[in-house]
């Protein structure tokens, strides 16, 4: 059915034509208005058979969705931020346990200091946690990659992550197809999980492993990892079959045949990407984008497909290890070797900043001339830095770094 | 593309005026993507959202920077906030005060936009009438859909409806209404 709909409240609803039998959660800004609409779709009846568990901590949400999927129930839950770090060891678990748990992140930065905004380093955190991450550039496609996502779970029992940028996408009213139940219930068979806990046939789940199997149990989760490479397409095609559209799989190129210059994007931002690259082919060169929808397992045969023609690669990521540059960039500079092709950082929308189709453009002019340093900070307020670090070569006594720039704002405005 | 901002303060529901204003597109067979500026959720605090309404898939995520229109829900923004930084040279601004244009002072500063581009509706005024509250969202955006003529008022009214039921939904109704009826079209076509 079309409505206009929220971002959180379809993704609710498109959860609850999953049939999840247990759904637990702790509220946190911008994942609040999802698990709300959760809970209202139990309470009103519309999602029957499905236990709500107000719980008192993040740690206590995935906690519980351990225990009730490893009791064979089909269970979601969903996070940000501070949210994910509380969760953290629950994180592990639950990939290591081989749980085919749904969570979805509304992605947000980490403090300090506190930032309830978009980015994307909390699920960024746990890239190395064992469980599948899916990143929705629309709003449809979050509603869609819910869907895929207890597909994908079930079918490698493996615990999946749907990440979707936060309030850019969670509180973003738009016009979206919510999938009939008839169409879920075709797609999505009942829950059959490989292991249960069940009573009246006990067995161990999550023993002790020494040193004389834990290689192997590692590079098992790293096999089933290499399994999604070939089940994610497979779900699509499915999923486009049964209703359509063409969301997930490993990644949408758009406009990257003949284009010697590729941005790669991950995430809401590819939109504002596209129609800057739109604009900017008005001036001449063609520039494709290429969006990833899977970043764990991270699709490099596909990447070099896709990035075949390109000499060029821009990576736009809302994320910095500092101390180093990029993330996404580094992943994808490995899936290259070998490759003829230079790739660019662009760190950019750190804590929310907004990414603007003027600034994507003269920084994407800066790139086509050859001028674009292999680590950029778009719209960074040099200025306001360049007064910090002053300020920290006067003395040791400097002061609180992040109380110091907002004093900075105030005298100097947020122009560079 | 047709896009807006609203300007308010925390409570005063910004947030909602801009997803009416998507509803009542998207009732109009149009595109729309409503989207908040979360600063500080707080009670007073100066709120920001945006409205983009167009006849195709809108992609684009960036803030609005240049609208086409602007709507002000609390006049003592003015002051204290650029609320039409980037107006578009043929753009609408709308204004929520029981002053006049010259009370107000903002004359100069909207200047150059066309005949009948600029007025102001008492919508708080309207709002206390009508529903009991001073929530001026309702009234506004019967008096956008007048001034810009960009949406039928029937699409407002049935977009109130469907957020708000039963008698809140109809006291806001009569609130749209006698902002509609108060407020006069722009002098020209409908812009998009």
């Amino acid at each position: 059915m079309l409505k206009q709909i929220e971002g959180s409240r379809a993704v609710a609803e498109a959860v609850a034509r999953c049939r999840p039998e247990v759904i637990c959660a702790y509220p946190i800004s911008p994942q609040t208005h999802i698990v709300e609409a959760c809970g209202e779709l139990v309470k009103s009846g519309e999602l029957e058979n499905c236990e709500y568990i107000n719980v008192e901590s993040e740690f206590a949400a995935l906690s519980v969705a351990i225990g009730a999927s490893a009791a064979g129930a089909r269970t979601y839950t969903a996070t940000a931020s501070q949210g994910l770090l509380f969760m953290a060891e629950a994180v592990y678990n639950a990939s290591g346990l081989g749980l085919p748990i749904v969570m979805t992140i509304g992605n947000r930065a980490i403090g300090a200091p506190i930032n309830i905004w978009n980015d994307h380093s909390d699920s960024m955190s746990m890239r190395d946690a064992g469980w599948i991450q899916l990143f929705a550039e629309t709003n449809q496609e979050a509603v869609d990659l819910h869907i895929q996502a207890f597909a994908l779970a079930e079918k490698l029992s493996c615990p999946v992550m749907v990440c979707m940028d936060g309030f850019i996408l969670t509180h973003a009213y738009e016009r979206l197809e919510i999938p009939d139940q008839a169409a879920v219930d075709a797609f999505l068979p009942p829950f059959q999980p490989r292991q249960v806990l069940d009573p009246a046939a006990p067995y161990s789940i999550g023993a002790m492993v020494g040193p004389e199997a834990f290689m192997e149990v590692r590079y098992l989760a790293h096999d089933k990892q290499l399994q999604a490479l070939d089940v994610i397409p497979e779900i699509q095609a499915a999923f486009t079959q049964q209703f359509g559209r063409d969301s997930g799989g490993l990644l949408h190129s758009y406009n990257c045949e003949h284009a010697a210059t590729v941005v790669v994007t991950m995430g809401s931002l590819a939109g504002t990407v596209k129609d800057a690259v739109d604009e900017l082919r008005l001036e001449g060169p063609k520039v494709g984008v290429v969006s990833l929808s899977c970043y764990r397992p991270f699709p490099a045969a596909a990447l070099r497909e896709a990035l075949a023609e390109a000499r060029r690669v821009i990576v736009v990521e809302k994320c910095l290890a500092p101390g180093f540059g990029g993330i996404v960039s580094t992943d994808l500079r490995m899936a290259l070797q070998g490759v003829d092709c230079h790739v660019k950082t662009v760190i950019a929308g750190l804590g929310g900043r907004p990414i603007t189709r003027p600034s994507l453009q003269s920084m994407l002019r800066r790139a086509l001339k050859g001028e674009l340093a292999d680590l950029h900070f778009l719209d960074l307020n040099r200025g306001m830095v360049d007064r910090e670090l002053a300020n920290q070569r006067r003395g040791i006594a400097s002061g609180p770094i992040a109380e110091n720039l907002l004093k900075d704002v105030a005298i100097h405005g947020d122009a560079d | 593309m047709f896009e807006v901002r609203l300007h308010g303060r925390g409570g005063q529901g910004v947030v909602t005026a801009a997803e009416l204003l998507s509803i009542a597109a998207f009732l109009e067979g149009r595109h729309a993507q409503a989207f908040p500026s979360f600063g500080s959720e707080r009670t007073g605090a100066p709120v920001v959202s945006f409205c983009r309404i167009d006849d195709k898939s809108i992609r684009l995520r960036e803030p609005i920077l240049e609208p086409d229109a602007v709507i002000v829900q609390d006049p003592t923004l003015l002051g204290a906030v650029q609320v039409f930084q980037g107006l578009k040279p043929r753009g609408y601004a709308l204004i929520n005060s029981k002053k006049s244009l010259a009370d107000l002072g903002i004359e100069t500063a909207l200047g150059g936009l066309p005949d009948g581009h600029v007025q102001v509706v008492p919508a708080t005024e309207l709002a206390v009438h009508h529903v009991g509250r001073p929530l001026p969202n309702a009234a506004l955006l019967g008096a956008f859909a007048a001034i810009t003529g960009l949406l039928r008022f029937a699409s407002v009214e049935a977009a109130i409806r469907q957020k708000f039921k039963g008698p809140v939904g109809e006291a806001n109704v009569a609130a749209a209404q006698a902002a509609f009826d108060a407020t006069q079209p722009a002098p020209e076509d409908a812009p998009c």
